[in-house]
């Protein structure tokens, strides 16, 4: 089963992730041309001289590359945290705002835009606060799940989940209405967007990122045993809740990451893990580097759409993911409703 | 060599004794089937066994206290078959098996060759060759029962334990089962400990009985001296004929008295 599949998946994934940043660097007011694009790119890799005029060069390397490469960490980290999620709860509709990071960030990052001193300090301050907000909540909810016990399962830690992040959520808009003021800021950070800041917010996820997309990669063939249930997968020896908190954990922490810089991006954790279900089966073998590579891509294809629809405009990519994403849910639910 | 020793088990949960003070001795090569009545005890003395549930008292497996083994260390020497066996639907039969493998691999170990040829030789030995590459859920009940008991199998534990292993199948696929069951023990040396409700398959196909009735062992021995009359219609409340077949020992024959 694996051979197959894996020999012609893999490669067709990273092809579709190849095209779409290909696409992401090209596509824009300014025309730079493929070769000269691929050529430049590999010339400040290798720091040899570049084949664009300066004004050119810094479009490439200052603006188009880092928000590709920041779109595919972002895409890529919510398709993995996605599929892991729905792997360790068992529950299909799992995505990685399930324990409360989404309602958490936008409290941490509602209180910065509200409470913090304006000044250039706030632009600082956000995906910090963002940060520390997904985590927080996570952590809340994780105990709070797990203190009423293992036997509980996965069904508790989600409902604690629930609790907290409508916890949160009050929280958030009880300070939204004290300062009506920041309702706008706050809502187009809701929306989600990738910001064009150069490398900082690239340097600031690519750690969690690629670190946490190791730690769920390298859980896959645990993940297919706790497909089997939490008792089963016991009686084959494995500690279920060690395993379930280490991939919660990497997850979260690489979704707190990308929450921090990019804001609110719906359905990429489930569209992408689902899109891949349909087409090459459920073993997470093969579903959970598919998932980075894909959910990569999409993304980046994601944000080229939303950055030329309405150009010079720009459309929050949260609505363009969502826009995809709500019709294709349905389809994923019917399929789901005829499995069962 | 003692399979397994039950010294006092006794289960608590949610505040109810389920189990109290069961203590049992399964020979290797033995296969015992656990009866009793609904809510008996039967599946909560398996999984005791197969640790799954915290218990007072001790179990040995292979002669070794199953407290001192660490869990993967257990599912080497104990597979289990639950009754309801949880089918994720969307992997292959094979990917299912694999899964079996699990307490021979490190915790980020991958399988090698050695297991794809254990996963073979169970797929083999239960006709699953052709079902390999389909996926679960288009499987019927039967070969759904079989990708499990493949699936214990590519465990390579030589205690297999199996709840109510027949319970949803049809009378000639029970038979199957019971005997595949049957020539796995033999071929592969397995001992085999089940729960069964179905009275006259127990007696046909174990060596012994264990009927537990509240928790409580309350008697032992094989098929003759466990499934008469009176045993049963004291613990399970059934009126029954116990009735001799000749070739293939006794068969409990449900009876409605009308008066």
């Amino acid at each position: 089963m694996r051979s197959i599949a894996a020999r012609l998946w893999l490669p067709a994934s990273v092809l579709f992730l190849a095209a779409a940043m290909l696409a992401g660097v090209l596509v824009g007011p300014v025309h730079l041309g493929a070769v000269n694009v691929v050529r430049a790119t590999f010339a400040h890799v290798f720091g040899l001289h570049s084949p664009l005029s300066g004004a050119d060069d810094a479009i490439l390397w200052e603006l188009r590359l880092p928000r590709v490469i920041l779109a595919a960490l972002v895409g890529g980290t919510l398709a993995a945290a996605g599929a892991a999620y729905q792997g360790v709860f068992r529950n299909p509709l799992a995505d990685p705002y399930l324990l409360g990071a989404a309602a958490g960030a936008g409290l941490g990052a509602t209180v910065v835009v509200a409470y913090a001193p304006a000044s250039s300090l706030t632009g600082d301050l956000l995906p910090f606060g963002a940060f520390v907000g997904a985590a927080v909540a996570v952590v809340a909810a994780y105990v709070l799940g797990r203190s009423a016990g293992v036997a509980a399962g996965p069904a508790a830690l989600v409902l604690a989940g629930v609790t907290i992040a409508s916890f949160l959520t009050a929280l958030q808009t009880f300070v939204q209405q004290q300062h009506v003021d920041t309702v706008q800021e706050v809502y187009s950070w809701l929306l989600g967007r990738l910001a064009t800041s150069g490398w900082r917010d690239v340097g600031i996820v690519l750690p969690y990122a690629v670190v946490a997309w190791a730690v769920i990669i390298a859980h896959r063939r645990l993940l297919d045993v706790l497909s089997v249930g939490d008792e089963e997968a016991a009686a084959l020896g494995v500690n279920v809740a060690r395993v379930r908190l280490l991939v919660v954990a990497a997850a979260t922490i690489a979704t707190a990451a990308a929450v921090a810089v990019s804001g609110l991006i719906g359905f990429v954790g489930i569209i992408v893990p689902h899109t891949i279900r349909l087409l090459v089966g459920g073993s997470y073998r093969l579903l959970l580097p598919l998932s980075v590579i894909v959910g990569a891509g999409f993304l980046v294809f994601a944000d080229v759409i939303a950055r030329t629809i309405m150009s010079p405009a720009e459309l929050p990519i949260g609505v363009v993911t969502a826009f995809f994403g709500a019709p294709f849910f349905a389809v994923v639910l019917r399929t789901s409703r005829r499995a069962a | 060599m003692k399979a397994l020793t039950l010294e006092r088990v006794s289960v608590t949960l949610g505040g109810a004794r389920v189990l109290s003070g069961l203590s049992a001795e399964v020979e290797g090569g033995e296969w015992v089937a656990v009866i009793g009545p609904n809510g008996a005890g039967k599946t909560t003395a398996l999984r005791a066994v197969a640790g799954l549930v915290p218990y007072e008292g001790r179990v040995r497996v292979l002669e070794d206290d199953a407290h001192a083994l660490a869990r993967k260390h257990l599912a080497r020497r104990v597979a289990l078959v639950p009754q309801v066996p949880l089918i994720p639907g969307d992997i292959t039969v094979r990917a299912y098996v694999l899964l079996g493998r699990t307490p021979h691999l490190g915790y980020f170990g991958t399988e090698r060759r050695k297991d794809h040829h254990a996963v073979d030789a169970a797929l083999a030995q239960l006709d699953l060759v052709a079902f390999a590459g389909r996926r679960l859920d288009t499987l019927s009940g039967g070969e759904r029962q079989r990708a499990t008991l493949a699936r214990a199998l590519a465990q390579d534990a030589p205690v297999l334990l199996l709840d109510e292993p027949t319970a949803a199948l049809d009378m000639g696929r029970q038979q199957q089962v019971l005997e595949i069951v049957d020539e796995l023990r033999t071929s592969r040396g397995l001992t085999v400990v089940s729960t069964m409700h179905d009275l006259t398959l127990a007696g046909q196909y174990a060596d012994r009985l264990l009927l537990v009735d509240g928790g409580r062992l309350v008697a032992a021995g094989p098929p003759d001296d466990v499934l008469t009359r009176a045993l049963i219609t004291e613990h399970y409340g059934a009126e029954v004929e116990v009735v001799d077949a000749p070739g293939s020992g006794f068969v409990v024959v449900p009876v409605r008295r009308t008066s």
